[in-house]
């Protein structure tokens, strides 16, 4: 476990370490959440090993969504394949009492917290390699639902950017695994501190997931729009980033992606 | 909630997580979740408690807010376990009543209310609590206010109403109603023989408040951590949250809170753009939903929205809330004359539902909704 220290060596290094991958996934004005119910099957499915950091919902909220898709997460739970860190409970514990020791959400009892080390720690424990030789999953992966809440229990947008910065060396680097985190977007100037979080990961992301609201209003048979943005943080912007766009239609078990303007509903 | 689920790592984990997995373990609260009604994996155990009932679509049990024509749009009800935001109207008019009717239909329902106000003493808010229309004198008050708006969805309505008619009824005391969601009358207060039978606990915050600390723990707002810590212990003394499994009888907790954010209650969101609590609120509104996923209760919190002059704060509280209800009233702006709306009072903004167990939520088709105080009832129209 990394003590202080060798934190702030970490966050004084800088990209030069980072590999791996980096998945961003934005909501602008609509419900982005559908996408990390898919992230969160589809590396269960994938046999890997996922620490899911869950600050808006409750455990159950997945469970029941991730049934529909096709995975329990109680069998995964049970069976160490998902440490699941539901905050909404847990926040109740170090909210009203002093905490014996460190913990992940300890920066809901700071005035405005400077970093979330606690969290990393956690992080990093859930996700260290098994002894033992072989490895009973794939590689690792880190799940955030959502980052933009962290903004409003009082942590900077920096000490966010450094926990990510921090998580994705561990993570992405060291441990070659993946990182998907969700960001709202509000889009208006109204919340600096939102949009620098997300400026800020979006340069650092290899591939950026927008669902956005339709441009022309609400519409029944048409949820949302999806552009789709590969990117290549760390090399010279030479090469154009690749982008698509979806319309998609959110249903009971699935989702449904569409080229624009060709909704089964409007042909 | 389905078994534990923070941190299956095991060893290593901080002290205070492994006892939450401790804990809940212990409960008998554990496979059917308060929300999750019918839709658990394990099979359907519909929890039957008076006032309530299971959602059409996911089997999430659901609460009237006391106005069925929100009820409805808000796809049958409030859920339990989540929190209902109003954002109050310029003048502060039509948000009370709202307010009222959530907690008068906790009363009708036989539901433990706790009433939360800075403002009013909560006795006096529940002396104003509006009468209930029982059995058949709602179906006058909607002959006589007439028919010329009917629309297919308010016609819809009636045959709802009609139907409720043909369930057998439960007897004699004014307490007991089978009916989900009633018709109030506002002309008339609560018999105070309903109101002795309510249970009740209220929170006042000039009684509650005691000389605050230079440093509050957690860095709230010394009346939102008093409210909460009071919340927190009603939970548990009301055994909402599972914590007495032997109880036969489950209830649900109605917490009303009303105006949070104004600087009643010691917030200044209101007074200032860079202020100094201004993670206050936001913090309060996080734990709040945290308590009350975790119990059986649900919540409808009244914010002076057009007051926050922070608009991020307005932003953030949003979606920190599950569903959010926006009411802007035309007292006083240029639609009051506006031909369009003379029939109205002002629009309803349905700004948020959330998707509780599902991917999809129950959102309504037509966003142009407007609301009229009629001369005993309070509708809501579709289309103008």
């Amino acid at each position: 476990m990394a003590d202080r220290s060798g934190y702030q060596q970490m966050t004084a290094l800088g990209r030069s370490r980072l590999k791996g991958k980096l998945t961003l996934l934005c909501d602008a004005k609509t419900d982005g959440s559908f996408l990390v119910h898919h992230f969160l099957s589809f590396f269960l499915k994938a046999k890997c090993k996922v620490c899911f950091v869950a600050l808006v919902q409750s455990f159950s909220h997945y469970n029941i969504v991730g049934q529909k898709l096709g995975v329990s997460l109680t069998t995964a739970w049970e069976r160490g394949q998902l440490v699941f860190l539901e905050a909404l409970k847990t926040s109740l514990d170090i909210f009203f009492q002093t905490p014996a020791g460190p913990h992940p959400l300890q920066f809901l009892r700071e005035a405005s917290a400077r970093n979330l080390q606690p969290l990393y720690a956690f992080v990093q424990e859930a996700l260290k390699p098994e002894d033992g030789g072989e490895a009973t999953w794939r590689h690792p992966v880190l799940l955030v639902d959502d980052l933009s809440v962290l903004l409003s229990l009082g942590v900077r947008a920096v000490a966010v950017l450094d926990f990510i910065h921090y998580c994705r060396a561990t993570v992405c680097t060291e441990l070659k695994g993946n990182l998907v985190a969700l960001v709202h977007d509000s889009g208006d100037a109204a919340d600096e501190e939102n949009d620098l979080l997300v400026s800020g990961l979006s340069h650092q992301s290899h591939l950026i997931l927008r669902a956005e609201g339709l441009a022309t209003g609400f519409c029944k048979d048409v949820h949302g729009q999806l552009k789709v943005l590969w990117r290549r943080p760390s090399q010279a912007a030479a090469q154009r980033d690749r982008s698509l766009t979806y319309q998609y239609k959110i249903q009971d078990k699935t989702v449904s992606f569409f080229a624009k303007g060709l909704s089964p509903a409007v042909l | 909630m389905a078994a534990a689920a923070t941190c299956g790592a095991g060893a290593g984990s901080p002290g205070s997580v492994a006892a939450a997995v401790d804990r809940s373990s212990a409960t008998s609260f554990q496979r059917k979740g308060p929300r999750a009604g019918g839709a658990d994996g394990g099979g359907p155990r519909l929890v039957s408690i008076a006032g309530t009932r299971p959602s059409v679509r996911n089997g999430q049990l659901l609460v009237s807010t006391g106005l069925p024509a929100l009820d409805q749009l808000l796809g049958g009800g409030l859920a339990v376990g989540t929190v209902l935001l109003i954002e109050e109207d310029k003048y502060n008019i039509y948000s009370p009543l709202l307010f009222k009717y959530f907690l008068a239909e906790g009363i009708v329902s036989g539901h433990t209310l706790l009433v939360a106000s800075a403002r009013e003493h909560p006795a006096g808010i529940l002396q104003e609590l509006p009468a209930p229309l029982l059995d058949d004198s709602y179906e006058k008050e909607f002959d006589e206010d007439g028919c010329n708006h009917k629309t297919p969805d308010s016609s819809m309505k009636m045959k709802i109403a009609w139907r409720y008619q043909l369930l057998p009824k439960m007897e004699a005391g004014p307490v007991s109603s089978s009916r989900f969601g009633h018709y109030y009358d506002t002309s008339k207060k609560i018999p105070q023989e309903l109101l002795r039978t309510a249970k009740w606990h209220g929170f006042f915050l000039p009684e509650r408040i005691s000389p605050p600390l230079t440093v509050e723990p957690c860095h709230l707002t010394h009346g939102y951590m008093k409210l909460l810590e009071f919340i927190k212990k009603i939970v548990s003394e009301e055994g909402v949250d599972g914590s007495h499994p032997q109880k036969k009888t489950k209830n649900i907790l109605r917490i009303g809170i009303q105006s949070l954010g104004s600087p009643l209650w010691g917030d200044d969101a209101c007074c200032a753009e860079a202020c100094d609590d201004s993670h206050s609120l936001t913090k309060f509104l996080y734990v709040l939903r945290g308590l009350v996923r975790a119990s059986l209760s649900a919540c409808l919190v009244t914010v002076p929205a057009h007051l926050i002059q922070n608009k991020a704060i307005t932003a953030r509280v949003t979606s920190l809330s599950d569903t959010v209800v926006g009411l802007e009233s035309f007292v006083g702006s240029e639609r009051e004359t506006n031909p369009l709306y003379k029939d109205y009072h002002g629009l309803i903004h349905i700004r948020q539902i959330p998707r509780l167990n599902n991917l999809i939520c129950d959102e309504s088709d037509v966003k142009d909704l407007a609301f009229k105080l009629k001369r005993k009832l309070f509708t809501i129209e579709t289309g103008l």
